[in-house]
């Protein structure tokens, strides 16, 4: 029997879009306020599952033909990388820098490398989260 | 080069990383790892070069002063243990080719060696408790995947066990650090170190240091604790066995030693007689399991816990003597258990069974591996020219000259009864009339299996003849354990 869900369909087109701006924004928020990668990484992974609720794994996989596990490997890449950089410079290990920048229509901004180690936290996450949830998922 | 010292953690993890980009090509994985591990190899022999030339090497992360950041440590002790877990890494991996299985291959296995590699080098050299709790779970995380790796049903029943005790044990440790920190205020360990001995060791200190004790009990299997070792380190394949048989308990051992003459030494009488105790009951445990089984896997199993009961017995003398022969032993029994592991793994290689009485006779067809077997339990043993003769000699010394006649005399009779265990290996499966091997087709490749095992037991020869070269460093080594205040001064720079 297939049932016509509609409804949730027609909302998770909508909502999908919301959540996933809402992590885009805690994930860019996590210096100054709550946030970060981990909880970025988590909102976005929670706005792939809820596609997979309302469609199934093939679809999502043909909607978004994303290898999970380079995801997670690019993330670990740029982490490591991020904090090794400082090593390139003959400082410490971790070493992070900033600068202010003057950016159209954001005015001055802090621009922090810490940043990029944030958004290797955040590829980690929505990688292994995806792997988890697929895996249990598929029956292959 | 302030950062050199790193490179032995770093170096794994990124190939580690690298691996995940391709894992069902098993070329690219094979080639990758080998890579890896050499230039690991040589960046931690250049390393103890240079902490052997200009002292203890620190780092702290991000340019923060020293108790405020994660401070790195490459002292003698670190770096030793460092080199003897990425040479037995690379023989294991070498061995692996072989021995794993292509499934197992394509399924994250060298990912999983390496990462664990980086928890152990991390563990090593962290100068952090907290970062040590972190270290141990990479470490524990890839061997949780190594133990349940291939999916055989002894396999899962067997991770199950191990899992759960281990999750037990690392949430004691996150509680028994919560403990510490509200009393010191700080997690940096050289700061513990340096604030313990201002408050002089109350007695809420010394139970933590009991409570440490039973954390690091659990992971290095020392008496009342050891209850999961065996048949969890059983169940997985041999080159999975010879790594967590040679390096995951004495990670265990390393902290105990590293807790035990950093943070608690003022009030000696009482944590390190318990200390004391519980190593020889260990050896006590250790010596009847090795005696109970037919198993050779198990034999080999339980002489690990005999062999943590030694160095810890060693520890807790607390003097320059047996801390040398610790430290010796320590090293020494890391590679002379993954070399036995490996020859035991080419004996169930050939016969098929890990029963030894239907072994027998094998002298007949394999005689190299019949020397090179009985070299090796003799090493074990510590026969003289030997890897493990000086290390338990001075262990031994060291206990005569704190007094502890008796249990000093326990380790030496504890020697027969590890000479006898392993030499019931040799005697049934080498000797008298020759038993079924497999068919010869199944046989192939076996030198394969038996150039990585016999330049292990190479090194631990070179490394009981060389102990005249070899001393020096160890007694480096032994300096840094029983003077905190050289650790302490070149972390906190004052």
């Amino acid at each position: 029997m297939k049932m016509n869900n509609v409804i949730l369909k027609t909302t998770t087109q909508v909502v999908f879009f919301i959540i996933f701006l809402f992590s885009i924004h805690i994930f860019l928020a996590g210096h100054f306020a709550p946030g970060g990668g981990f909880v970025g990484g988590l909102l976005t992974a929670s706005a792939l599952v809820l596609l997979l609720l309302t469609y199934d794994l093939k679809t999502v996989k043909n909607l978004l033909p994303i290898n999970y596990m380079t995801l997670t490997a690019v993330g670990l890449l740029l982490a490591l990388g991020t904090a090794s950089l400082s090593a390139f410079f003959g400082e410490a290990f971790f070493m992070h820098y900033f600068d202010h920048f003057n950016i159209p229509l954001l005015g001055d901004t802090e621009l922090h490398t810490a940043m990029i180690f944030d958004l290797g936290v955040y590829f980690v996450v929505v990688g292994v989260t995806m792997i988890i949830i697929q895996s249990i998922g598929g029956d292959e | 080069m302030t950062n050199f010292l790193l490179l032995p953690i770093i170096l794994p993890f990124l190939t580690a990383i690298l691996l995940m980009f391709a894992p069902k090509n098993i070329i690219y994985q094979r080639t990758l790892t080998m890579i890896g591990l050499i230039i690991t190899t040589g960046c931690s022999l250049a390393l103890i070069q240079i902490v052997h030339t200009s002292g203890i090497q620190v780092v702290t992360f991000g340019n923060w002063p020293a108790p405020f950041g994660i401070s790195m440590v490459a002292d003698m002790v670190a770096v030793l243990l460092i080199t003897t877990s990425v040479i037995i890494t690379l023989f294991t991996v070498v061995y692996s080719f072989k021995s794993i299985g292509i499934a197992r291959e394509k399924f994250f296995y060298y990912p999983g060696v390496l990462l664990m590699l980086t928890g152990v080098n991390g563990a090593f050299m962290t100068g952090d408790i907290f970062n040590l709790f972190v270290f141990f779970e990479v470490l524990l995380m890839a061997s949780y995947l190594l133990s349940v790796i291939g999916g055989e049903k002894k396999q899962l029943r067997e991770s199950m066990k191990y899992i759960l005790v281990n999750v037990v044990s690392s949430a004691l440790f996150v509680i028994t650090v919560a403990l510490l920190y509200s009393v010191v205020g700080t997690l940096n360990m050289a700061d513990i170190s340096v604030k313990i001995a201002e408050i002089n060791q109350p007695g809420i200190i010394t139970t933590i240091g009991i409570l440490f004790l039973v954390v690091f009990g659990l992971k290095a299997a020392i008496f009342p604790l050891f209850f999961w070792l065996p048949s969890s380190y059983a169940a997985p394949p041999v080159p999975v066995l010879a790594l967590f048989g040679a390096l995951l308990t004495k990670v265990g051992v390393y902290a105990i030693m590293r807790t035990y003459t950093l943070f608690f030494v003022h009030d000696i009488g009482y944590t390190h007689m318990i200390l004391l105790v519980l190593s020889v009951l260990t050896i006590l445990a250790g010596c009847i399991g090795a005696l109970s089984t037919f198993n050779v896997k198990n034999i080999i199993i339980y002489n690990i816990v005999i062999a943590v009961g030694v160095i810890l017995f060693g520890v807790a003398q607390m003097n320059d003597t047996s801390m040398i022969g610790a430290m010796y032993y320590l090293v020494h029994d890391m590679l002379i258990k993954a070399a036995l592991f490996f020859l035991v793994g080419i004996m169930i290689f050939l016969t098929g069974t890990e029963n030894l009485r239907k072994m027998g006779g094998m002298m007949r067809s394999y005689p190299s591996l019949a020397w090179t077997y009985l070299i090796a339990a003799f090493g074990l043993a510590g026969i003289p020219p030997l890897s493990g003769f000086i290390g338990k000699m001075l262990i031994v010394k060291g206990g005569f000259e704190a007094d502890h006649i008796w249990s000093s005399i326990w380790i030496l009779l504890s020697s027969l009864v590890v000479l006898l265990s392993v030499i019931r290996i040799f005697i049934y499966g080498f000797w008298g009339e020759e038993k079924r091997l497999v068919a010869v087709e199944k046989r192939q490749g076996y030198w394969r299996l038996y150039i990585p095992a016999t330049i292990l037991v190479a090194i631990t020869v070179f490394y009981g003849v060389g102990a005249e070269w070899i001393m020096p460093y160890m007694r480096d080594a032994a300096d840094v354990l029983l003077n905190p205040s050289v650790y302490t001064d070149a972390v906190l720079k004052e």
